[in-house]
């Protein structure tokens, strides 16, 4: 290292791995430079964290459960209709029925597929949908009976979300190509493209935040909004970015390419039935559930009420409340997925294609390169803040210069014409 | 397709969202029907209390099902069954055949044979599905499987449905409450 990349490490060290073409790995690594003294935490004892995980675990896997029957019921009552209100009071025991009869259900296993890789897809699809949530905190330290709300902290925290979500689509993927069947494979390839794509501008996405707090762990990007504020003031654009294509990771509506019934036999998973099936589905509602904790951990003030109700006499002193606030803006996010899934169309395929590596990514990119050069210049963290407004100003310039006009109504085909 | 557009179809599922659901519970709430509904047919009595079927078979002889089977029988001036020389001694419905067009009400000169708005019929047994005088006169409430399932449970026949108001043609006829 010469004089001058000591005098700037952090720059140095963005324009050489710029220059490489890696952008998201050097943002990661200049963040991780960044960080102050590695944290250590780990006070729990083990067991405890055992007891955590399985928790977790549990916790997510009745979530996943409901978030089915609740979806359905809120999918239902979009379309004006009632939803499944007849297992149980209300409808409360549908996911009990749906789970006993996709166990029981004949679990049918191609006759030429690659029998082991079969098996063990859904498997890999589940087990890494679950692992990425024990980082969320969900309180301040020893917020859960003297423990850590938190199964694990991480100081690579993000970086450990991305490896393993990334490794997810594995579960996909093997899944299309062990079932031995065109539509699986073609489902599934399908699938991988989208989710490899969109997972880029979601890694893109989020290095502004991380530069910005200089730090990949997850309760310090709490604790730095807590002081600095919401990080989706600083880095607006970069919230949508990750709110969409987190979307898509989830194979969510406007992108449920992965698994669009109409068109695709059912994608990937086309040869698989049973409890298999109910696998995949599973991991897909977990990533689901654990990108609405994403989100609000790292835009909106994590576990952290609104900052500004701290004011307010009466409930003020929820302010550090655990897990409340938490599960509020979880149920938030949750309702908008189903929201927009009960509204919007799917996207082609090449739009989908388009809007990732022709839209986001570049914006993304763009966002990346603003925030780094405001933390590399040493500027105020406001700029971002005003940026974030001037996005926004003209994102809504655009939508209202770009709306159409009301179209005229089509000449009548008579009789006469 | 404009963003704007997007925002404003998030809106109208959002307005949904907050409607009521038009969908009728079936089972659990009665199905509105409407006034001339073509449910099961109910033989009408005059306000005297004669039945208004003189047992012509004009009902039978319309019927593109042959659905319909009347044997008539002449009345006792006595002690008469119905207002004309002649009553019905039979009169049987196959539902099973009857396709609920609603002519045999047509072809019928004294208006004696009216469709109704019981439509829940289902039952085991062929022979249950042959309805007689006994299942159709006005003062029957409900079809046959419904008037068993009252005699087993001891309740009231429960009829599935509701109208606004019965037409003139069902006289006598009581609607569910």
């Amino acid at each position: 290292m010469n004089q001058t990349q000591r005098k700037h490490p952090r720059m140095g060290c963005l324009y050489t791995r710029l220059a490489f073409g890696a952008p998201l790995l050097a943002g990661l690594a200049l963040a991780a430079e960044a960080t102050p003294a590695a944290s250590s935490s780990a006070t729990d004892p083990l067991w405890m964290v055992g007891l955590k995980a399985f928790l977790v675990i549990f916790g997510l896997l009745t979530a996943f459960a409901y978030m089915t029957l609740i979806e359905r019921r809120l999918l239902a009552r979009i379309q004006i209709r009632q939803g499944p209100n007849r297992v149980g009071p209300d409808g409360l025991l549908q996911p009990l029925a749906d789970a006993i009869k996709s166990i029981f259900k004949e679990d049918l296993v191609v006759a030429r597929a690659d029998k082991v890789v079969f098996v063990l897809a859904p498997m890999i699809s589940v087990t890494f949908a679950v692992l990425t949530f024990g980082l969320i905190p969900f309180g301040p330290k020893d917020a859960f009976f003297g423990y850590d709300p938190w199964v694990i902290d991480l100081d690579v925290g993000i970086l450990y979300v991305f490896a393993v979500s990334e490794i997810a689509i594995y579960g996909i993927f093997l899944a299309g190509w062990a079932s031995n069947s065109k539509y699986s494979l073609l489902g599934s390839l399908r699938s991988s493209a989208s989710l490899i794509s969109y997972e880029l501008a979601l890694g893109i996405s989020l290095l502004a935040p991380v530069l910005l707090v200089g730090s990949l762990n997850l309760r310090e990007i709490v604790e730095w909004q807590h002081q600095n504020g919401w990080l989706v003031l600083y880095a607006l654009p970069a919230f949508a970015i990750f709110l969409l294509t987190s979307m898509a990771e989830a194979a969510r509506t406007p992108f449920d390419l992965p698994e669009a019934e109409q068109e695709l036999v059912g994608g990937y998973n086309t040869e698989y039935s049973s409890i298999k099936w109910a696998l995949f589905q599973m991991a897909e509602y977990i990533h689901l559930i654990t990108a609405s904790a994403l989100i609000p951990t790292l835009f909106l003030g994590g576990w952290r009420m609104p900052g500004f109700m701290e004011q307010i006499p009466l409930i003020g002193g929820l302010f550090a409340l655990p897990y409340l606030w938490m599960f509020v803006k979880i149920a938030l996010f949750l309702f908008f997925f189903i929201w927009v899934r009960g509204t919007l169309f799917r996207l082609r395929y090449d739009q989908l294609m388009v809007f990732s590596w022709g839209r986001l990514f570049p914006l993304a990119l763009a966002w990346f390169l603003l925030s780094a050069m405001v933390v590399a210049f040493k500027w105020p963290v406001a700029v971002l803040g005003w940026l974030s407004l001037l996005s926004l100003v003209v994102f809504s310039a655009y939508v209202i210069l770009t709306a159409k006009p009301k179209p005229r109504a089509l000449p009548r085909m008579g009789a006469g014409d | 397709m404009s963003i704007a557009a997007l925002a404003q179809s998030m809106g109208i599922t959002l307005k949904a969202l907050f409607s009521k659901p038009v969908t009728i519970p079936y089972p659990d709430a009665p199905v509105p029907l409407k006034p001339r509904f073509h449910g099961r047919h109910v033989l009408t009595r005059h306000p005297n209390g004669l039945e208004k079927c003189i047992g012509c078979s004009l009902c039978a002889a319309a019927c593109p099902a042959y659905a319909i089977y009347v044997e008539a029988a002449e009345n006792d001036p006595q002690n008469p069954v119905s207002a004309g020389e002649r009553y019905a001694r039979v009169y049987e419905i196959n539902m099973l055949r009857c396709i609920f067009c609603g002519l045999c009400e047509e072809a019928c000169p004294t208006g004696a044979v009216v469709m109704g708005y019981d439509f829940e019929m289902a039952d085991y047994r062929y022979s249950d599905f042959v309805y007689g005088k006994e299942d159709m006169l006005v003062e029957v409430e409900g079809t046959k499987p419904q008037r068993r399932e009252a005699a087993y449970t001891g309740k009231p026949v429960k009829r599935g449905y509701s109208v606004p108001y019965v037409r003139a043609e069902l006289e006598g006829f009581k609607p569910p409450k």
